[in-house]
Formats: structure tokens, C-alpha cells, sequence
């Protein structure tokens, strides 16, 4: 028996590395949970950006379940998820874009060259107002419910297969 | 031999100056003001670059932190304080000394636990080893080490 226990202890460590593997592959884990989940959304204060096809304000928002996408020209991950966000605003959810240290030439010619997903983006120029919402970079995406309530958020580029597995369902549960 | 040695000084100089110009010149209000506010940013983990204090890393959040501490201390706010807005926000992963509350027992008791196993481990090992009956023929335990 005795000379099984390193054997038995080996198994056991394995085990044990194993099953932490396991539970941390696929994830993320530079992504910081949200504190802001089932809390109310802090007040978006900002200024708009305007565009020929924004057709919503800021106040439309209030009793209204939208999805708010952190987004920057400057950023190369948002490219890579623009058809996402553009295929869930066609879909007809809201999408509020939240334009991230950009200047309002640079996300408009952005907007203008890949298209214009957003019903309204508000912009966060030396992105002040981000630290309120626990935004550190983009993409980050969140959903609010019709109550103001965040309900889910994603760090990093949405695939389709987030929108159909967690920001759908959210959407739908939500009042 | 003299042009690595010439080299290698190059390289430490560029590499240094790289940290030094990452770290924006902040202007101090005081001696005091600066001890506290470099003392600050290096308990606050960047949020991301995560093996960095606000304090080491030139990510542009981590200038916005620095610049959002900085503001919370001229507001008056005390240190717990200030941790505390910025706990709210990024939760307990900008804390380089986590609360031990929630999950957070393991991080701190979990050393301590490997360390009892493993002095159990190693009491066991020499008490067995004891019980064994040398040469010498002296078998007690605790007296051969």
C-alpha cells in the first residue's frame, strides 16, 4: 500500500491539473466579469454622433431593451465582428454603438465605409465615462434589459454563436 | 568584446527608455501627494494587462486608472476608498491583495494547505523509516536523525 502512495498522489495531482484544464479551456480568462450584471446601467451622459441615419436619441433608450457595442475605428476586432453586430441589428434588435477614444471623423468615415449597424452611438472621446460601465478596451458588448438593467456582457468580439447562445435568450427573457 | 559590451549598454538603454516614456509625467501637488499616489498605483492591477500594476503599464486604460486615481485623491478620498470605486467597476481583479471573501479563501489558505500536506507527508515518510529496524539495531523512533 505504502508504495503505491506516490503513484496514488501522482493520479490525484494529475487529476486535479486535469480537471482545471478542463474547466478554464475555451475561456477567456483575461476577461473580467462584469460587476455591473443585474445592477442598473449607468446613465449614459454623451455626447451623440451625428449621422444621416441615426434616428434615435439617447432619452428613446429609457423602457427600451438594447444592446450597447463598445467600438473604435482604431479597433481591428471590431471589423472582425461587424457583420455580427450588423446581421443582429438587422434582425431588428437595437444596437447602440458606444464610439471608444475615436474622433468623430474617423468613427464616421469608419461607419461610412463598413456601414452603419447602430441606431444611435453616442461617443466616449478620452473615454472617462467608460470607466463608470468597467469598460477597458473594445469590442465589449453589453445587453440591457427594457428596465435599464445589464443583463449579460461579452469582452471581445461577438460571434455568431454568442448571439444565438446568450444575447438572443437574455433578449428574449427580458420584460 | 568592447562593441558587445557597447552594444549590450545600447540595448539596456533603449529597453529602459521604453518604461520611462510609457509613464506619462503627472504634475505632483506635493512630495507626499507622489509617494502616495505611486504607492497606490502599484497595489492596482492594470485591467488589461493583467501581470502589470496601473502603475508599470502603458495600456491606455491603465493611463486612464492612473488619471482616475490621481483625481479621487484630490477629491479627498481616502485609499480604501478609492479601491473600492475601482472594485465596484473592474471588480476584485484590479486588487493585487484580494479581500478574502467568496472564492478568494483558496488563493490565500491554499499555500498553507499544501504546505500541512506536505509536512504530514514528510512526518509520515521518516516515521515509517524509523519504525524499520536497522543495522545498528537501535529501531526506536526519533533518534537516528
Amino acid at each position: 500500500m505504502s508504495r503505491l502512495l506516490p503513484l496514488l498522489a501522482f493520479i490525484a495531482l494529475a487529476l486535479l491539473l486535469f480537471v482545471g484544464v478542463r474547466m478554464n479551456s475555451g475561456k477567456d480568462n483575461s476577461a473580467i466579469p462584469s460587476p455591473l450584471l443585474g445592477k442598473a446601467a449607468p446613465e449614459l451622459l454623451l455626447p451623440e454622433l451625428v449621422l444621416p441615419e441615426s434616428h434615435l436619441g439617447i432619452a428613446d433608450l429609457k423602457g427600451k431593451a438594447y444592446v450597447l457595442n463598445v467600438w473604435g475605428s482604431w479597433c481591428v476586432s471590431c471589423r472582425v465582428e461587424h457583420p455580427v453586430i450588423t446581421e443582429l441589428a438587422q434582425s431588428g434588435i437595437m444596437v447602440v454603438g458606444y464610439n471608444y477614444k475615436d474622433s468623430p471623423e474617423d468613427a464616421a468615415r469608419w461607419l461610412a465605409r463598413y456601414g452603419n449597424p447602430f441606431a444611435l452611438v453616442v461617443q466616449d472621446r478620452d473615454g472617462q465615462a467608460a470607466l463608470d460601465w468597467g469598460i477597458y478596451g473594445a469590442p465589449e458588448t453589453f445587453v440591457i434589459d427594457a428596465a435599464g438593467v445589464v443583463r449579460f456582457k461579452h469582452i471581445g468580439p461577438l460571434t455568431p454563436e454568442i448571439v444565438q447562445e446568450k444575447i438572443l435568450p437574455v433578449l428574449q427573457e427580458a420584460p | 568584446m568592447k562593441n558587445i559590451f557597447a552594444a549590450l549598454l545600447l540595448l539596456t538603454g533603449i529597453l529602459c527608455s521604453g518604461t520611462a516614456a510609457a509613464l506619462d509625467p503627472i504634475d505632483y501637488h506635493s512630495p507626499v501627494e507622489e509617494q502616495r499616489f505611486k504607492a497606490l498605483a502599484a497595489e492596482l492591477r492594470c485591467v488589461m494587462c493583467q501581470n502589470q500594476s496601473i502603475a508599470d503599464s502603458n495600456a491606455p486604460i491603465a493611463h486612464d486608472l492612473r488619471m482616475e486615481v490621481l483625481r479621487l485623491m484630490r477629491e479627498g478620498r481616502s485609499d480604501d476608498e478609492i479601491k473600492q470605486y475601482l472594485v465596484e467597476r473592474y471588480t476584485d481583479f484590479v486588487l493585487y491583495e484580494p479581500p478574502m471573501r467568496g472564492g478568494n479563501w483558496l488563493l490565500w489558505m491554499g499555500p498553507f494547505v499544501l504546505l500541512l500536506i506536505g509536512g504530514i507527508a514528510v512526518t509520515a515518510v521518516i516515521r515509517t523509516k524509523n519504525k524499520q529496524p536497522d543495522a545498528a539495531g537501535n529501531g526506536a523512533a526519533g533518534e537516528d536523525w
